[in-house]
């Protein structure tokens, strides 16, 4: 992990410091809500439908224990229901004595969010993140956002070049930005080393790709303009190569003609995909001829010397870890055996849970958070606590935030995996149910968030108390299945195979299902947006609709080579219509009325 | 860092009257920019000072103006923030290039020292300090 110089850290203290005294100001009178707003934002701090939510920054996924365990006690102490004033509250549909509280959220973004902090005391909880060099920087508002990277970042067997040391440059140039702190919209950058696209790049307003030219030279393949929300786009590739050290003077121009030319004038309008959307090449143009104006009068300050990026690398130089292969197999070999004749649920973990290693001694381990009873992405307490022990004996003390809202443990020996088993199963972070139908992404909803239309985690609690057997859950494979509350598409609904995305008529929440939509994942075939069913189904139909699809699939799918066809290459292959069907034949509530109004809004 | 933005009461901006004694000279040659001006169209021989506009706090469009003002085109006159200029955006606009600003109304300048006093330093260059931290350690 990055090691956080004197610099660094006296940084996060002194934005800590900060925010005390805006927040100390706003409290007296002295700084008005309006004024304070963007402020708090720009720390994390959002006011929701019964208290402040705060988003931690984590950035490009990266925790050690000593922050996860500093996480948990924010959980606890601070993360408090009955610590609210809930009077003034606007609590939609959700039933508040069943909303979870003492938890910590994962994100899609890879951050952490807490959902019942008193605004008054957040300058305390800033204080406490700043002790473990954690903070909310820039982590909502109009600016450049936390930077996003692979789950499988430094050790991915599939990567060109480690993108953790450009991604912490990258924090660094962004952090505290004076020229891009007030842009016209949120601004999302997203970076991956590896072949395999797991941080949805093309949906994000910048996407990079650390690549290799045909002389050997490392450089970026830079893409812009990609975003979900109310017009999903998929980003365009502005430069197929671009020198490493050379990103942050490209960034720079990308930036300017942005809060340059982007709309202010609406808010839907105003994210960059919509600039480079109506722009086209003229927007490219204009970036290359500011780069080039950075580059030639500026005199391209911004160049990353081989210093720096040795300096920052040094801090990413794996934990020197390595087992008896030969001995670990027939560890393992022997549990399977054992397990064959009880139950293969140790088999299943190490098929979904455990990934490969650029080192070859060592696995990637996914902690599902995708369980019963619990929100998807949500940890207690008690839990966050448990994932520390985990990741201390282990992983080398360092867990990673995924972008699928679980955590992975990054450097697990291979002689380790049926002891770290055993362990995970008893904290209960052992489902093998990774990239399966109820490892779904979804947005906290309505149930917290003031702007969404629908709630999601009731949605999301019924469909995986219905996909509970295990036999079941991997007979169907891989499915992303993406829930989001509201057109902002926190939850991704765009990109998932299903998509479910919440919209409100009349008071009441409605729920519009897509299909065949792409992270950009070799599963899943190149990045696109889902296709809407139909016109939007009734709460309680949701779960049969998505049964229906679900059966639907067993019933078309093809045997290819004695596996399987997948979920969407099904889709792919027979098109929507059957699996419209089948959804439609679901209405009971909605009837068979076709809503004409909101087919044509999707 | 170090306060080099002067920061003008708007009551004496209004009446023309900056200085504490309201001796200050008069300018005579001096632009006003719209926000969605780009500057490098202007002609800016002779030209005194640029007052460039926030119209809310949160357009932060004439950062980008100052910073293309003073780096690129680089412009040696005053560089004025005027409209809805707050005290928590001041050392932003100092950092971007503007040397004087117009606070509004009801501003508290007591306030805006502390915000200048807290960070020493950054990690980017801007318009004033060019050189972004990690090349200001390599040089150092």
């Amino acid at each position: 992990m990055y090691q956080y110089t004197d610099f660094d850290r006296q940084f996060v203290k002194q934005r800590a410091a900060q925010y005390r005294d805006q927040l100390e100001r706003n409290l007296k009178g002295q700084l008005g809500d309006d004024e304070f707003r963007p402020l708090r934002l720009q720390n994390g701090w959002y006011i929701q439908r019964f208290a402040p939510m705060l988003r931690v920054a984590v950035p490009y996924g990266e925790l050690s224990s000593a922050q996860l365990r500093v996480l948990a006690k924010i959980a606890r102490d601070y993360d408090r229901k009955d610590e609210n004033n809930l009077d003034k509250a606007n609590p939609g549909l959700s039933d508040l004595n069943s909303l979870p509280s003492g938890v910590a959220h994962l994100t899609t973004r890879q951050n952490v969010q807490y959902n019942w902090i008193p605004l008054d005391k957040s300058a305390d909880v800033m204080d406490l993140l700043a002790s473990v060099n954690m903070h909310g920087i820039q982590t909502s508002g109009n600016c450049i956002r936390n930077i996003t990277s692979d789950e499988r970042a430094g050790i991915a067997v599939d990567e060109v070049a480690d993108p953790r040391p450009f991604a912490e440059i990258l924090r660094q140039w962004s952090t505290l930005h004076p020229e891009f702190a007030f842009l016209p919209r949120k601004f999302k950058i997203a970076i991956t080393g590896a072949k395999e696209d797991r941080a949805a790049t093309y949906w994000h307003d910048v996407g990079l790709h650390v690549i290799r030219n045909e002389d050997g030279d490392i450089g970026f393949r830079v893409i812009v303009g990609g975003g979900m929300g109310r017009t999903p786009v998929i980003g365009t590739v502005v430069r197929e190569f671009l020198p490493w050290n050379q990103i942050l003077n490209y960034l720079e121009a990308v930036v300017r003609v942005y809060n340059r030319w982007g709309r202010r004038d609406n808010l839907y309008k105003a994210r960059i995909k919509i600039l480079v959307k109506a722009e086209g090449a003229r927007f490219t143009e204009e970036v290359e001829a500011e780069y080039q104006q950075i580059l030639d009068v500026d005199g391209a300050p911004h160049t990353i010397d081989q210093t720096e990026l040795d300096r920052v690398s040094a801090a990413f130089v794996p934990p020197a870890l390595n087992c008896n292969r030969k001995d670990a197999d027939a560890k393992i070999a022997h549990i399977l055996r054992a397990a064959a004749e009880d139950d293969v649920e140790f088999g299943r973990w190490l098929q979904q849970n455990v990934a490969p290693h650029k080192n070859p001694d060592l696995r990637a381990v996914t902690l599902s958070f995708k369980r019963l009873g619990y929100a998807p992405g949500d940890a207690t307490s008690d839990q966050l606590e448990g994932a520390a022990a985990l990741a201390d004996e282990f992983s080398a003390g360092e867990v990673r935030v995924t972008h699928d809202q679980n955590l992975v443990l990054p450097w697990v020996r291979c002689d380790q995996l049926p002891e770290l088993w055993r362990a995970a199963r008893k904290l209960g972070f052992a489902r093998p149910n990774i990239r399966l139908l109820s490892d779904m992404i979804t947005c906290p909803g309505g149930d917290f968030c003031a702007l969404a239309n629908a709630r999601s985690l009731p949605v999301a609690q019924a469909i995986t108390e219905r996909y509970q057997d295990l036999d079941e859950l991997h007979d169907l494979g891989e499915i992303d299945l993406h829930i989001s509350g509201c057109i902002n598409s926190c939850g991704h609904h765009h990109s998932g195979h299903i998509g479910i995305l919440g919209v409100d008529k009349d008071g009441k929440e409605w729920y519009q299902v897509s299909l065949g939509g792409s992270d950009g994942s070799a599963l899943s075939g190149a990045p696109v947006a889902g296709k809407v069913v139909g016109p939007s189904f009734a709460a309680d139909e949701v779960a049969d609709v998505i049964e229906a699809i679900i059966d639907t699939y067993r019933r078309e799918r093809q045997t290819v080579q004695g596996s399987n066809e997948t979920f969407i290459a099904t889709v792919r292959r027979v098109g929507t219509e059957p699996f419209k069907l089948a959804a439609n034949s679901m209405r009971t509530s909605t009837g068979k009325a076709v809503h004409v109004t909101e087919t044509e809004a999707a | 860092m170090q306060t080099t933005i002067k920061l003008i009461a708007s009551h004496a901006y209004l009446m023309g009257s900056e200085g504490q004694n309201g001796t200050q000279k008069v300018l005579e040659n001096v632009l006003h920019l719209a926000n969605d001006a780009d500057p490098r169209s202007l002609e800016l021989a002779g030209v005194e000072r640029i007052e460039l506009s926030f119209p809310k706090f949160s357009d932060g469009r004439a950062y980008s103006q100052a910073f293309l003002l003073r780096r690129r085109l680089g412009f040696k006159g005053e560089i004025r923030a005027t409209g809805d200029v707050l005290i928590d955006q001041l050392v932003q606009m100092q950092r971007t290039g503007f040397d004087s600003a117009v606070l509004r109304a009801d501003q508290d300048i007591a306030h805006a020292q502390r915000q200048f006093d807290r960070f020493h330093a950054f990690y980017q260059g801007d318009a004033v300090q060019t050189a972004p931290l990690f090349a200001e350690k390599a040089a150092a």
